[in-house]
């Protein structure tokens, strides 16, 4: 059973539809990549799973959308909940213009009532902990977020997930602004949050997709092409189009 | 031919750039010549903290506290209507109000912005005034409350038009991090939003108040003018720029009061020239 299923899944922005009938299955524990060329629907695809293209005026779903088996496409769902639970990493790293701190504890400063010092500090300590950032900065927790390096911040923009708790980590192309030895850095995070996390990435690049995730989706034209495990879908693509885009014939 | 041309333009728009400048120091260098003047029967501090403004008394008392408490008393009060009003609005048509709402709301504060202050103390003369009267049964409804709601007006659009641009300049990522944490529109706001565009505002709310310093024409009609020391907020009272207004006309050129007047220009233009430079530190250190 699959943490994320996509039933028949469509989607416009007015009149151009940028989802066309896309079923897919995400797996617990596992880091699924999602790869096309730049306009094929991949990030759309991704922020349907929390919702966020509800800010952009004219968007229309239909289909099916089943988080832990409830659609998330029903006009009651509790978004806030969902946001919690659907936790995502955009390009360009995003922490708040506040201290490390603050940022950390953003999310449990909005959902929790009246949470103790102590436990916020833990919070913290745990969150800058599994992102390996808490030696780096245990001394500077009360410093803007805004002086850290690239990487840093995509790291804190990932520890401030952590710290609400998240089950499902969207990375929208979460290595496109970092050198390549930060980008390597991440994805070996990327493989140890797996074990606890459902990790969904989309990304430009094919190399970091065969080499972080356990499956993969192509998508091309709004269109999901193909929907495999890794390893397959790059030595032996069953779809024309796939394996044009992985020999780089177009893309 | 062609760098003689371009030598020509360049100069000129050098005269234009340094113009403006020169303007500034030859204004400041007359006020500050006609305004010293008044120091050789005064002593500064006597100006400046004097309790009486009798120029034409026998001999003339030329102290311009109650002037300067005037001024701060129905600047203050302006602050404190029109800061919040004006950053909520500001609020509500950068990250709330729906398209056709925003472009109405827009234009009408541009439109407040265009009424003339005139105007603006006629309307506040014939309808707030008697209300005030009516509401805290005074003998007079021209008071120094009177000339802050009238100012508070007078201050919105610049406090509005330049917060709701620092709000629009606040990076579209972090709403989407904010919201994609789970935080509500309001949490959004209130959290990330607004104390990422604070220098911002704090510039709109130094820029509005230096309008409201400067304003002279609605205060002289609704304040009730008299240069006393205000008790209340309540009490009427006068300003810096309305005393400067009312008298310059009847001031003898040369005599005590001519000169006592423009050391009151100094002092405004000292008021102003603090406030606007504050409202640049802000501005700058957005970037």
């Amino acid at each position: 059973m699959g943490k994320i299923i996509t039933k028949n899944l469509n989607l416009w922005y007015g009149d151009f539809r940028a989802l066309k009938n896309v079923n897919s299955v995400f797996n617990a524990n596992k880091i699924t990549a999602i790869i096309g060329p730049s306009g094929c629907g991949k990030s759309t695809l991704l922020r349907v799973f929390n919702r966020m293209n509800d800010l952009i005026e004219g968007v229309k779903m239909d289909g099916e959308v089943l988080v832990e088996g409830k659609n998330i496409l029903n006009p009651g769902t509790d978004l806030v909940s969902l946001r919690k639970k659907v936790g995502m990493v955009f390009q360009r790293p995003n922490p708040f213009p506040l201290s490390i701190y603050e940022n950390v504890i953003f999310g449990e400063k909005i959902h929790g009532d009246s949470v103790k010092k102590d436990k916020l500090h833990n919070i913290v300590e745990e969150s800058l902990k599994s992102v390996l950032l808490w030696d780096e900065l245990k001394n500077r927790l009360n410093e803007s977020a805004m002086r850290l390096s690239l990487e840093q911040k995509q790291r804190l923009c990932i520890a401030r997930l952590i710290a609400v708790k998240s089950d499902v980590l969207l990375m929208d192309e979460p290595c496109s602004t970092l050198d390549p030895q930060s980008t390597s850095r991440i994805e070996e995070l990327m493989r140890e949050l797996k074990n606890s996390y459902t990790i969904i990435i989309v990304t430009h690049n094919m190399q970091q997709a065969a080499r972080v995730s356990d499956d993969t989706g192509f998508m091309l034209l709004g269109e999901l092409v193909e929907f495999r495990n890794t390893h397959e879908i790059f030595t032996a693509p069953r779809d024309k189009r796939t394996e044009d885009y992985i020999t780089g014939r177009y893309g | 031919m062609r760098k003689f041309k371009e030598f020509v333009i360049e100069k000129l728009i050098l005269i234009c750039g340094i113009a403006s400048i020169f303007f500034v120091i030859l204004i400041f260098l007359f006020l500050l010549k006609e305004g010293l003047s008044v120091f050789g029967t005064v002593s500064p501090f006597n100006f400046l903290f004097g309790k009486s403004w009798y120029p034409i008394s026998e001999p003339p008392q030329l102290g311009i506290l109650p002037l300067i408490l005037g001024s701060l008393l129905v600047t203050l009060g302006a602050a404190i209507i029109s800061i919040p009003i004006g950053v909520g609005c500001a609020v509500y048509i950068a990250e709330v109000a729906p398209g056709r709402i925003k472009e109405i709301l827009k234009s009408g504060i541009e439109l407040l912005a265009a009424i003339p202050s005139v105007v603006l103390g006629f309307i506040g003369m014939v309808t707030l005034v008697p209300l005030v009267k009516n509401i805290f049964h005074l003998p007079t409804g021209l008071t120094a409350l009177s000339g802050s709601i009238m100012l508070a007006f007078m201050a919105m659009p610049t406090i509005v038009s330049i917060a709701e641009d620092a709000l629009y300049s606040v990076p579209k990522t972090y709403k989407e991090g904010a919201l994609a944490l789970g935080a509500t529109h309001w949490q959004t706001i209130w959290r990330v939003i607004l104390p990422a565009a604070s220098s911002g505002i704090l510039a709109a709310i130094m820029l509005g108040i230096g309008r409201v310093i400067g304003e002279t024409m609605a205060v002289m009609m609704i304040t009730g003018n008299a240069a006393v020391m205000p008790n209340s907020i309540l009490a009427p009272v006068r300003t810096l720029t309305a005393t400067i207004a009312a008298e310059m006309g009847e001031a003898v050129v040369g005599s005590e009061h001519y000169f006592a007047l423009f050391a009151v220009g100094i002092v405004l233009f000292v008021i102003s020239f603090i406030v606007n430079v504050t409202a640049d530190l802000f501005l700058h250190k957005k970037q």
